[in-house]
């Protein structure tokens, strides 16, 4: 089935170029946009709902049921956001997407816009994001030229203004309320909850936060009809009453230790082995994986031997991984230690820590000395057991912190010491010490 | 005196009609600033909060938490390179590469090196895996594919 997929997020991506507003309506563009403005904006949200559509950020919520979490008969301003501050390691596909095609994405923000009754939009952009900044810029000037943002858009009597905002390099933005008080000009702080953002959100006021690739698949859903979308995918569990189903076409990025890194569009549910021997040309240096990242480092590791785990909603979850992610797939070859893996994701999480929770700042800080001092061959067995004990302790789910930074900072201590842990043992036990050279930093 | 030329201090308040509060504008101007300026220098900080109608304090606190900006005594040179060492990248040789190009400009991360001309900086993940490793210019991501090229590009010859 995977192998006749027609791509369609990636339709007009790969050819090194930004498809201009002209080229878009050539190729059917805005039919979406179209379609929905037919409709009431509640008859919109609930073709969303209807097609399965789950957020692509990360947590995999239902998309048209987070839209109606907004007060009933509110008088406005309502807001709707754009997260692109896509930085999770090993993640890339909201880059190429606006990069390559801003009028996909910007075409489902409008129809998404039009379905919760919002007035504004922020996209809130990472700065690193250069290119795809000016290529949103242009799309936007486009959409104002052709009515298709501004005033009485298309003739419909809805409204919708759109304003870039560039970040300034902090992951922590990629969170949805940190990312509003970054938006508002303070420090990226998560924010308790509830209020929720859809209750009190950027500038206290109903707001409602996607992802970009979940606008670009919302473009598709109202060009082609829930129905469409769910004839793609993993159904839903008829033995499991809480399982949303897994439907729609993913982007999944690939990289690492593999031939051909890069980007591919297939159905939710391919497997980590299908996407490393038949889209990414294989492990390099004819290696063997000997762990593989499901969906960005906040969710942990598949073993060598859960390669066939489908990468759906729920298949990283039976296996032990936080979840599917953001299906960034990295590749680890055999010859690699585990602890300078493990060392890597401790640092990245210690860095990007936004240090108001106890628990993560300085969890995450303490684990990365740990790990450290292990890959100088100056480990010991307590020190597995004290990060058993840090990963146990810091994040959402033991209730101590305030946002989920440290559950994924503690996802791959956990699935290090439940999946890994004779290598990390020897490893303690011979006194070895990692070849892998780290530049000293001045402080 | 003032820090922020009056072109600067317009663009600034050409972007208070995009938000509902003059917050809101502190990191699009703290943006023109070190773009500018290659800093945010104490001074600017004061004018920018009175723009904005806040206390200097709110402005630096904000800024302070973006390890992007540079007060005065550090600025930034004339080219920002970033190079990579999250996963995908440090999988191909990132650490590596950062401790090769520091090295071989005797600086650490952080630091200015050919009188000013470039800065060297270490990133977490910039997004681009499938380059991996990969580094940033400025705004923009590429390839790096090793020392020598990074060096050139720091130089301005590529």
């Amino acid at each position: 089935m995977s192998e006749a997929f027609q791509p369609v997020l990636l339709k007009r991506c790969g050819k090194n170029t930004t498809v201009g507003i002209d080229a878009y309506l050539a190729d059917g563009g805005y039919q979406g946009l179209k379609n929905a403005l037919a409709k009431q904006p509640g008859e919109v949200t609930q073709t969303v709902i209807d097609s399965g559509l789950r957020g692509r950020g990360g947590a995999g919520f239902s998309t048209g049921t987070k839209w109606t979490f907004l007060p009933k008969g509110h008088p406005g301003p309502i807001y709707l956001c754009v997260n692109g501050d896509e930085s999770e390691p090993g993640t890339f596909n909201n880059r190429v997407l606006i990069e390559e095609d801003p009028h996909q994405v910007l075409e489902g923000l409008v129809i998404a816009g039009y379905a919760i009754g919002a007035s504004t939009s922020y996209f809130y952009l990472r700065y690193e994001y250069g290119r795809g900044y000016r290529a949103l810029e242009k799309a936007i000037g486009e959409m104002y030229s052709r009515n298709l943002l501004g005033k009485n858009i298309l003739g419909s009597g809805y409204s919708l203004d759109i304003h870039l905002h560039r970040g300034a390099g902090a992951y922590i933005c990629g969170e949805e309320t940190g990312l509003i008080e970054s938006l508002e000009g303070k420090r990226a702080w998560p924010r308790i909850k509830p209020p929720f953002p859809a209750v009190e959100g950027a500038f206290r006021k109903p707001t409602i936060v996607n992802n970009i690739e979940t606008l670009a698949c919302v473009t598709h859903i109202l060009d082609r009809g829930p129905d469409w979308f769910k004839t793609i995918g993993i159904p839903k569990d008829p033995n499991n009453p809480r399982d949303g189903g897994s439907y729609g076409p993913k982007l999944y990025c690939i990289s690492g230790h593999v031939n051909k890194p890069g980007l591919v569009e297939l159905p939710l549910g391919v497997t980590a082995r299908e996407l490393i021997d038949n889209y990414a040309g294989g492990v390099w240096k004819g290696r063997k994986a000997k762990a593989v990242v499901p969906g960005g480092i906040s969710m942990g590791f598949l073993s060598a031997a859960e390669l066939d785990t489908p990468l759906d909603f729920n298949g990283p979850g039976k296996v032990g991984c936080l979840g599917l992610g953001t299906a960034a797939v990295i590749v680890i070859d055999d010859q690699t230690s585990m602890v300078d893996v493990l060392y890597n994701t401790c640092r990245f999480f210690a860095h990007e820590s936004c240090g108001q929770c106890t628990p993560c700042r300085e969890g995450t800080a303490w684990s990365t000395k740990i790990l450290k001092r292990i890959r100088e061959g100056q480990g010991t067995m307590a020190d597995l057991k004290t990060l058993d004990d840090i990963s146990k302790t810091i994040g959402i789910m033991p209730g101590t912190t305030i946002c989920g930074l440290a559950d994924g900072a503690a996802w791959p201590i956990k699935n290090a010491l439940q999946k890994f842990r004779p290598e990390l043992e020897e490893f303690i036990q011979t006194g070895r010490r990692s070849d892998l050279r780290e530049v000293a930093l001045a402080h | 005196m003032s820090v922020l030329s009056e072109s600067i201090k317009q663009r600034i308040r050409e972007h208070f009609d995009r938000y509902p509060s003059k917050q809101a504008v502190t990191l699009p101007a703290l943006h023109m600033v070190q773009q500018e300026l290659r800093c945010v220098p104490a001074g600017a900080i004061e004018e920018i909060a009175e723009l904005l109608e806040l206390s200097p304090a709110q402005v630096y606190d904000t800024m302070s938490f973006y390890g992007f900006f540079r007060d005065e005594d550090k600025p930034l040179g004339k080219r920002r390179v970033w190079i990579c060492r999250s996963l995908p990248c440090m999988l191909r040789g990132g650490d590596e590469l950062l401790a090769e190009v520091c090295d071989r400009l005797h600086i650490t991360p952080g630091g200015n090196a050919k009188n000013d001309q470039v800065t060297i900086e270490l990133a977490e993940c910039l997004g681009a895996c499938e380059m991996a490793p990969c580094m940033l210019i400025e705004d923009e991501v590429h390839p790096a594919i090793d020392a020598d090229h990074v060096l050139q590009v720091a130089e301005g010859k590529s």
